[in-house]
C-alpha cells in the first residue's frame, strides 16, 4: 500500500517537473516535422528532376543552373535588391523620425500613435489593392490632379515597368514604417532620463543630446527592425499580388513571386524548389549573423 | 429535449446508414472543378441535374480561386495520397502529363459505343487520347482569334465591317486614333499579352508557321524574319492601346468596347459572354469577327480527364459522365450557358446566337484547310513550361520597349532553356 502510494507520489513529481516539456512536445514536434522537415524535403526537391510531380531521380546542380540562367529570375533578384534596400532604410528613417517626434510629450499622443501604427493591423492584400487604386493613373491622384487643373500632372510609376518595384516600395513603407516607430518609441522611452538631464546641464542642445547620447544607446532596436523588416521584404509575396500582380510584364516579380509561378503554374517543382533554396539562403544569410550575436551577447551579460 | 436529441441522432445516423448502403449500388463520380461563378457555375449544375436524373451520385468538388492554380495544388496531393478524383476539369498538354504518370484510366468502351471518333474534330481528339486511348473528354470549344468590335465608333471613322487584313487593321486603327478614339482595349496581364501575340502570329506568319513555331518549337521558325515582323505588329499594337492598361482584367477591356471608349478587342468568346449580359445583340450593337488569317481557327478547349478510381460504383459513375458530358443534350444546354460552341458534330445551333454559327462555320472551313489550331495562351498546345517561357518573353516585349530583333533572340534562349 504505502509503496504504490509513493510510486503513485513519484509519478506525480515526475510529471511536474517535467509538465513544461511535455507541454511544449506536441508543437516542437509538430514544428520539427513541418518546417524543418519540409525545409529539407525542398532542399532535395531542388536537386531532383521533378517537373509537375515531386520525383526522386537525381539532377544534380541542374536546377540551380536553370534557375541562374532565366532572365526572369534575374529580374526578381534585382528587384528584391531595390525593394529590400529601399524598403529597411526608408522604414528605419520615417520610423525614427516619427517617434523622436512622438517622444516630445506632446499633446494627443496616444491617438497619433494609434493612427501611426494602425497600418500594420491591415493585411498586405488591402495595403495592395488601396494602393494600386490611388497610384492608377486613370482612376487615382493623376486623375485627381487633373481634375483640381492641374493637367500637366504625371504618376504613372504603377503602369510603368522601369518604376513599378517603387510603387512596391512605397506601399510597404506605408505600412511598416508605424511598427517601426512602436519599437523605437519604446526603446526610447527606456533609455536612462538621468543622462539626459546632465546632458542638458552640460549645454548640449537637443539635436546633440539625439544624436550623441540617445540613438546610439537604442542601437540594439536598429538591428532587431532591420532583421524583422528584411525577412518582411524576402518573404513579400501578397502585397506585389495584390499591387501589381507581378507587372507590367515580369517587371515587379519578387523571387516569391517567382517560386509561385514556377512551382504552381508552370509544373517546374524542380526550378521552384531551387528559387526557394535561393530565398532561404538569403534570409540565413541575415538571421544566422544576427543570432549569433544575440546569443553571444547574452553569455557575456550572463 | 434529451429525448429529442436522442432521436434526432438515431435518426441521422440511420439515414446516414441507408444512404451509405445505398450509394454501393448506384454510379458515384467525384468532380474537381474550378467553374465556381456565373454562367460557368451554371453550366456545371446542369450536368449535375443530368447525371443525377441519370442515377447518379454526384459528389461536388469545387476549388476556387488561381484560374484553377488551386484545384491543380488540390489534385496533385490527392494523386499522390492515392485518392483521386474520378474527374477533373483539365485541359491540353496537361492531360498527357496527367497521362503518363499513370493517373488516367482509359475510356475506349463508351468512346466506341457512343462514337466518339467519328463526332469529335480531330485536332480535339489528339488533345483527349493518350497513346491512342480516349483519357478525357471535350465540353467545349472556345475561338480564341475574336476581334469585338463598337460599330457606332467604327462607323465615325467610315469603316462598316472589323479589318480582314493586320495592314487594314493598322489603317483603321491609324483613322481612329486620328479621331480621337482608342483604337484597341486591352488588359495588360500575361496571358492577354499572349492571345494578342498568337492571333498575329496565325495572322502573318499563317496556320503552317503557326504550327512549326508555336507547337513544334522549330528553331528556324522561331528565329524567322516572320517572328520579327510579328514582333513589330505588337509593338503597332502597343501604339494602339491606351495608357492605362497594365494590369487591367479582360472583362474591364471589354467594358470599353461596349460603352464607347475604345473601338477593338482581341479576345477569346468568353467576351461575347460579357456583350449578351448587357443585352446587347450582335451585329448590330457589337460586332464579332474573326482576327485576320487565312482560314485560321485557334482553340481553346476545356476538357474533363477521368482519373484512376477503384470500386464498381465509382467505374460506372465516370463511365456514365463521360457519355452525357459527349452527349448532344449536355453539349447544347452546357455551351449555351458558357458562350462557346458545342465540341462535336451533330449538335444543332438552333438556339445558338450568330457568334456561335460563325464560328461553327468557321470551324469546319479551318479543318479543311487545316488551320484548325490549338492556342498556344490558352495551355492547348504546349506544356506549362514552355508556353509559360515563350508567354514571359511576349510581355516583356510588350511591356518595355525592347527591339524586335532582340524579341526574337530573347524567344529563341527562352525556348531552348526551357526544353531541357
Amino acid at each position: 500500500m504505502g509503496a504504490s502510494q509513493s510510486t503513485e507520489s513519484n509519478l506525480m513529481a515526475s510529471i511536474q517537473r517535467h509538465l513544461s516539456k511535455i507541454v511544449v512536445a506536441p508543437s516542437f514536434a509538430a514544428s520539427l516535422f513541418f518546417v524543418y522537415g519540409f525545409i529539407l524535403w525542398t532542399g532535395y526537391m531542388a536537386f531532383s528532376k521533378s517537373r509537375m510531380l515531386p520525383v526522386w531521380d537525381w539532377a544534380g546542380l541542374r536546377q540551380y543552373e536553370r534557375l541562374w540562367q532565366m532572365e526572369r529570375w534575374h529580374v526578381a533578384i534585382e528587384n528584391l535588391l531595390i525593394f529590400g534596400g529601399l524598403f529597411i532604410v526608408t522604414c528605419l528613417f520615417i520610423g525614427c523620425l516619427l517617434a523622436v517626434l512622438l517622444d516630445q510629450r506632446i499633446r494627443a499622443e496616444g491617438a497619433l500613435r494609434t493612427i501611426f501604427l494602425y497600418p500594420m493591423a491591415l493585411s498586405f492584400i488591402v495595403t495592395g489593392t488601396v494602393w494600386k487604386w490611388l497610384l492608377n493613373p486613370g482612376l487615382g491622384l493623376e486623375s485627381m490632379m487633373h481634375d483640381l487643373g492641374w493637367t500637366s500632372f504625371k504618376f504613372d510609376w504603377l503602369v510603368n515597368s522601369d518604376m513599378a518595384i517603387y510603387t512596391v516600395v512605397i506601399a510597404a513603407v506605408w505600412q511598416a514604417s508605424g511598427f517601426v516607430m512602436a519599437m523605437f518609441l519604446a526603446a526610447l522611452r527606456g533609455v536612462d532620463q538621468d543622462i539626459i538631464r546632465a546632458a542638458y546641464m552640460d549645454g548640449a542642445s537637443l539635436p546633440r543630446i539625439y544624436f550623441g547620447i540617445i540613438i546610439p544607446s537604442i542601437r540594439p532596436v536598429f538591428l532587431s527592425a532591420i532583421v524583422v523588416l528584411a525577412h518582411l521584404a524576402v518573404k513579400s509575396f501578397d502585397l506585389v499580388i495584390a499591387l501589381t500582380g507581378g507587372g507590367p510584364g515580369y517587371s515587379s516579380d519578387l523571387p516569391a513571386t517567382f517560386m509561385y509561378t514556377m512551382a504552381f503554374q508552370r509544373n517546374q517543382l524542380g526550378v521552384g524548389a531551387a528559387s526557394a533554396m535561393m530565398m532561404l539562403a538569403t534570409v540565413m544569410a541575415i538571421i544566422v549573423p544576427y543570432l549569433y550575436s544575440e546569443l553571444r551577447g547574452g553569455k557575456k551579460n550572463g | 429535449m434529451y429525448l429529442r436529441k436522442t432521436i434526432l441522432a438515431t435518426g441521422v445516423a440511420f439515414s446516414a446508414l441507408a444512404t451509405a448502403s445505398f450509394a454501393h449500388a448506384e454510379p458515384t463520380a467525384e468532380v474537381l472543378h474550378w467553374w465556381t461563378s456565373g454562367g460557368e457555375a451554371k453550366a456545371v449544375a446542369s450536368l449535375k441535374e443530368d447525371f443525377e436524373a441519370n442515377g447518379g451520385t454526384w459528389v461536388d468538388s469545387p476549388v476556387a480561386g488561381g484560374a484553377g492554380d488551386a484545384a491543380m495544388t488540390v489534385l496533385r496531393s490527392r494523386v499522390l495520397s492515392g485518392d483521386a478524383p474520378a474527374a477533373v476539369q483539365l485541359k491540353g498538354p496537361a492531360i498527357q502529363e496527367w497521362a503518363e504518370q499513370g493517373a488516367l484510366a482509359e475510356l475506349n468502351d463508351v468512346a466506341a459505343a457512343e462514337g466518339w471518333d467519328d463526332v469529335i474534330p480531330a485536332a480535339i481528339q489528339d488533345v483527349m487520347k493518350y497513346e491512342g486511348d480516349y483519357v478525357a473528354v471535350p465540353v467545349n470549344v472556345h475561338r480564341v482569334d475574336w476581334i469585338w468590335a463598337n460599330p457606332t465608333l467604327l462607323a465615325k471613322v467610315g469603316v462598316e465591317s472589323a479589318p480582314t487584313t493586320w495592314d487594314e487593321f493598322n489603317a483603321v486603327a491609324d483613322k481612329l486614333q486620328a479621331a480621337g478614339i482608342t483604337p484597341v482595349a486591352h488588359g495588360g496581364q500575361p496571358w492577354q499579352d499572349a492571345t494578342v501575340f498568337e492571333t498575329v502570329v496565325l495572322g502573318l506568319g499563317g496556320p503552317e508557321f503557326f504550327q512549326s513555331a508555336l507547337i513544334d518549337l522549330d528553331e528556324d521558325a522561331l528565329n524567322s524574319d516572320t517572328m520579327k515582323a510579328v514582333f513589330d505588329q505588337m509593338r503597332k499594337i502597343r501604339g494602339y492601346v491606351d495608357a492605362d492598361f497594365p494590369g487591367r482584367d479582360w472583362n474591364l477591356a471589354t467594358a470599353m468596347v461596349m460603352n464607347g471608349e475604345a473601338a477593338m478587342q482581341i479576345m477569346g468568346d468568353w467576351a461575347k459572354g460579357e456583350f449578351l449580359a448587357a443585352g446587347k445583340v450582335p451585329g448590330k450593337d457589337f460586332i464579332c469577327a474573326a482576327t485576320p488569317s487565312e482560314n485560321g481557327y485557334l482553340f481553346n478547349v476545356d476538357s474533363f480527364a477521368m482519373f484512376n478510381v477503384s470500386g464498381d460504383d465509382k467505374v460506372e459513375g465516370q463511365k456514365l459522365l463521360a457519355e452525357l458530358i459527349v452527349g448532344e443534350k449536355f453539349q447544347e444546354t452546357f455551351n449555351l450557358l458558357k458562350g462557346s460552341i458545342p465540341a462535336r458534330s451533330g449538335v444543332s445551333l438552333e438556339k445558338f446566337d450568330d457568334c456561335a454559327k460563325k464560328s461553327e462555320a468557321d470551324l469546319e472551313a479551318a479543318q479543311e484547310a487545316g488551320g484548325f489550331l490549338p492556342s498556344m495562351a490558352h495551355g492547348m498546345a504546349l506544356r506549362g513550361h514552355l508556353s509559360g517561357a515563350i508567354v514571359d518573353v511576349v510581355t516583356a516585349h510588350f511591356n518595355s520597349d525592347m527591339s524586335s530583333d532582340e524579341a526574337v533572340s530573347r524567344l529563341v534562349e527562352a525556348v531552348e532553356l526551357a526544353k531541357d
